[in-house]
């Protein structure tokens, strides 16, 4: 089962995706911010990361800098959760070693989508 | 796929109102003079966070209106703007709404906050100065709409990635999947730019493409697929077929085709500098004006259904949803409790098994430990609803901040103790009191600023909150450092209002305790602070309904103190065991004054027959329990039986009961929930012999008893005068 880390400092937000997620059969792992997120991508592989941009402790550019410095997560998908008027965070996000993003809002549908489109 | 969204707007109203919490506590902090980059940000994500949750859960309405919170945050964070004192009040002004907001939607109602439309245009004013920075869509929306229905056969592409691509995680055969979903893709491969095996570094891509798509899809459908490496990459998307078509879609498309003279008149304005950054490549271009579009086109064709099946769910589920969020720490002790219960019932069942009389010490043991491990389950149970007073004491700051403003005067408001953890439950109902007593410090006990100066004190005035845990209670102070109670004044009123006689020699203290008697107000001119009609009678209602007290001292000239002393929780109380024949009450403790046995001389009789104690100089109705559950009592003189004293309601009676049994805690059943509401008795509890017993409620029982008011009043006035 395909191994996800869904990073968002809202719970609500973090609820939805692993809820829909799970649902479609993929194995959730949650983490609040990028330092919680980072140390649990170290201790477990997973096949994709999702992370939310803003959160306090680590953000997520932080996050996919760290993350890309690992060898074991050089080259897996890392999607930002990003807003629409955040366009420089999309590129910052790119430039830090993101794969893609996903605007917020979105819903269950499209978030699954998404995955799908980077899991194959 | 369909999710039911609803399942996570109980969380979600939940982190919006802890974000807005922080928001506003963030805000009252700042100093506009002085601006700490971590504060701002801390506001700015929580603002952040409600965007995006309201949009995802389809609350538009706070969606839109956070957004141009979050904009003019953002606009501060970035350091494009000055942060001002009215922003500040601005955004404490747009916090309350979204609360409010969030209330309505939270009862379900429709969200209509008539004021909300004023702040957003104030907001949008303030931006209209300078760049917005998002919010409408950008001018390539509608060009992509324009395009939309000019959809060839088939589709070219040539695509040549980024070397670092696969550093991002991208990988091509992925896009090519894409691509493949909408219909028969042909792929060849170019391979010319590849180095000699010695040079080539394996995480490079060194490869490009030409594609060939057959289907009849929306070009924005093609880019979608490059969405997120085209700016790294060289992306030629053309039509298929024919010419006509490869002029029509050129328009809108492919600005820097030289095969197609026609175009470079044609090309849109914004396209322009695109084709200037590639001087030489005239077969490439860049499709980025196409990015943000496809992504909005499809969140809006799914937005719609979303909000439906939003409003269809509501009038289903009106169920009240509230939830308790619990320290992981409660949870881990609870589980080991429990682990430790089970290791006990376990021993005790291998003792049970093949039971002789020279095991029994192992079982005395044992029990003894079962007894140990439930008093700790109990604890650790008890301390999962227990939440730090923080939750009520946040609401104070502004509160202060925004009397003070309206009021002329300078507070400072003191908060100790704020990790002090009490009951939810009790903890819910405490807020609105205190929240009555600090107005009441605010607005009566703190002098103006001239007036303090003219005393000698400092010009800013200090509202301190206590909390702090004393015994099995809890204890909230909150004290000021103002005029203090006017001692003759409410002696005056007392009088003015028939609380007390003229002649009454009465104690500082039980001067003071006049201010929470019903009918009593010194306020000479009603503000909208405190003193509209809801007086400190009922903050002492509330507080004794939670089976506290409240005490008031204060020192004139040096301050006030109210003293609000809780029990830690209201799911167990210290109760007195009482007997009435056959059948066990219990009392609250805290309720009781004294008990007595009675004798002749004691009992009066008064008009209307009802029987008095005279207790000192008191005069105190006696209520027989038999008579009111109509049950057969051991004694029916009152000779022979024992008088509880008890008070409620702010009088006391006299219960008379066969016999005193022990003391004791007893966990509260609610016999609402389980029967139905019985006048006069406040629950149920199960006994450690297995039987049911009701704790009585003294105030239910005096109505019951039919014992007046006025009768009691009546009474104490006379024998104050008698004595």
């Amino acid at each position: 089962m395909p191994k996800i880390l869904a990073v968002d400092d809202s719970a609500s937000m973090r609820q939805m995706v692993a809820f829909t997620l799970k649902g479609a059969g993929y194995d959730v792992i949650e983490a609040a911010d990028g330092k919680q997120a980072l140390d649990k991508a170290k201790t477990t592989q997973v096949d994709l990361v999702l992370s939310d941009v803003n959160m306090p402790v680590m953000d997520g550019i932080a996050l996919v800098k760290e993350l890309r410095a690992l060898p074991n997560y050089k080259f897996t998908p890392i999607l930002m959760l990003t807003t629409e008027s955040a366009g420089d965070k999309k590129m910052e996000g790119k430039s830090a070693g993101a794969t893609g993003w996903l605007v917020k809002p979105f819903n269950p549908d499209q978030l699954l989508a998404t995955i799908k489109k980077v899991m194959g | 796929m369909s999710i039911d969204l609803s399942q996570f707007h109980q969380v979600f109203f939940e982190e919006s109102y802890e974000g807005l919490d922080i928001m506003e506590s963030a805000l009252l902090n700042l100093d506009p003079a002085n601006v700490d980059a971590e504060t701002i940000n801390q506001i700015f994500r929580a603002a952040h966070s409600i965007k995006g949750g309201s949009g995802t859960f389809g609350f538009s309405q706070v969606a839109e209106f956070t957004h141009v919170v979050e904009t003019l945050l953002d606009q501060i964070r970035g350091g494009e703007r000055e942060l001002t004192a009215n922003f500040v009040e601005l955004f404490l002004e747009a916090v309350d709404c979204i609360r409010r907001m969030m209330n309505q939607l939270e009862a379900k109602e429709p969200c209509d906050i008539p004021e909300a439309a004023t702040i957003r245009k104030n907001f949008e004013d303030i931006l209209a100065g300078k760049d917005t920075g998002g919010g409408s869509p950008s001018p390539a929306t509608i060009a992509d709409e324009a395009k939309a229905d000019a959809a060839p056969s088939g589709w070219k592409i040539y695509f040549k990635p980024g070397e670092d691509i696969m550093r991002t995680g991208n990988d091509p055969l992925r896009m090519f999947r894409e691509l493949a979903s909408h219909g028969p893709l042909t792929v060849s491969v170019v391979v010319d730019d590849l180095p000699s095996i010695s040079g080539i570094d394996p995480e490079k891509s060194y490869l490009r493409w030409n594609l060939e798509l057959l289907a009849n899809v929306d070009k924005s459908a093609v880019d979608e697929a490059f969405e997120w490496v085209v700016d790294e990459s060289e992306i030629v998307i053309e039509p298929l077929g024919g010419a006509e078509q490869a002029i029509a879609a050129t328009e809108a498309v492919s600005p820097a085709q030289p095969a197609t003279p026609v175009q470079p008149a044609a090309q849109p304005e914004s396209a322009k500098p695109a084709v200037a950054d590639l001087p030489a490549q005239t077969n490439t271009q860049t499709t980025a004006p196409a990015v943000t579009p496809a992504v909005v086109s499809a969140e809006k064709a799914s937005a719609p259904p979303a909000t439906e099946s939003k409003s269809a769910k509501v009038d289903k589920s009106k169920v009240e949803v509230s939830s308790i969020r619990v320290g992981i720490d409660k949870v881990d002790s609870l589980i080991n409790m429990v682990g430790e219960l089970v290791i006990t019932q376990s021993m005790l069942g291998e003792l049970g098994r093949d039971f002789t009389m020279d095991k029994l010490p192992k079982l005395l043991e044992g029990l003894d430990q079962l007894s140990q491990n439930t008093r700790e389950l109990q604890e650790s149970v008890m301390r999962i609803r227990m939440l730090p007073i923080s939750f009520t004491f946040s609401r104070f700051p502004r509160l202060v901040h925004d009397l003070s403003r309206t009021m002329g005067k300078k507070i400072e408001l003191k908060m100790i103790g704020e990790n002090t953890e009490l009951d939810k439950t009790v903890m819910e109902r405490i807020g609105d009191p205190l929240v009555h007593l600090v107005r009441n410090s605010l607005d009566h006990g703190i002098e103006k600023p001239e007036d303090r100066i003219k005393a000698g004190k400092p010009e800013t005035g200090v509202i301190t909150l206590n909390a702090y845990h004393q015994g099995g209670n809890i204890i909230i102070k909150v004290q000021d450092d103002g005029a203090g109670l006017n001692r003759d004044r409410i002696r005056e009123k007392a009088i003015a209002n028939r609380l007390i006689a003229e002649t009454d020699k009465l104690a500082d203290e039980q001067i003071y305790d006049l201010i929470f008697r019903p009918g009593f107000s010194t306020a000479e001119k009603i503000t909208d602070i405190s003193g509209r009609g809801v007086g400190m009678d009922v903050v002492r209602r509330n507080i004794q309904e939670l089976n506290g007290s409240v005490e008031v001292e204060s020192d004139p000239g040096v301050g006030s103190s109210f003293t609000i002393r809780l029990p830690l929780t209201l799911a167990i109380l210290d109760g007195q065991l009482v007997r009435v024949g056959e059948h066990v009450y219990i009392l609250p403790l805290i309720s009781i004054v004294e008990s007595l046995q009675s004798f002749k001389g004691m009992i009066h009789r008064v008009a209307g027959g009802c029987d008095v104690l005279r207790l000192r100089n008191e005069y105190v109705p006696i209520i027989r329990l038999w008579k009111i559950f109509n049950i057969e009592p051991e004694y029916r003189d009152l000779d022979d039986a024992l008088l509880v004293v008890v008070e409620g309601d702010n009088m006391k009676v006299a219960i008379l009961v066969d016999d005193l049994l022990a003391q004791q805690q007893v966990v509260i059943k609610s016999l609402e929930e389980n029967y139905r509401r019985v006048e006069g008795v406040s629950g149920a509890t199960i006994l450690g012999d297995g039987t049911v017993s009701l704790i009585l409620d003294i105030s239910g029982l005096i109505k019951l008893a039919g014992v007046r008011r006025d009768e009691y009043k009546r009474v104490k006035n006379d024998s104050g005068r008698a004595a």
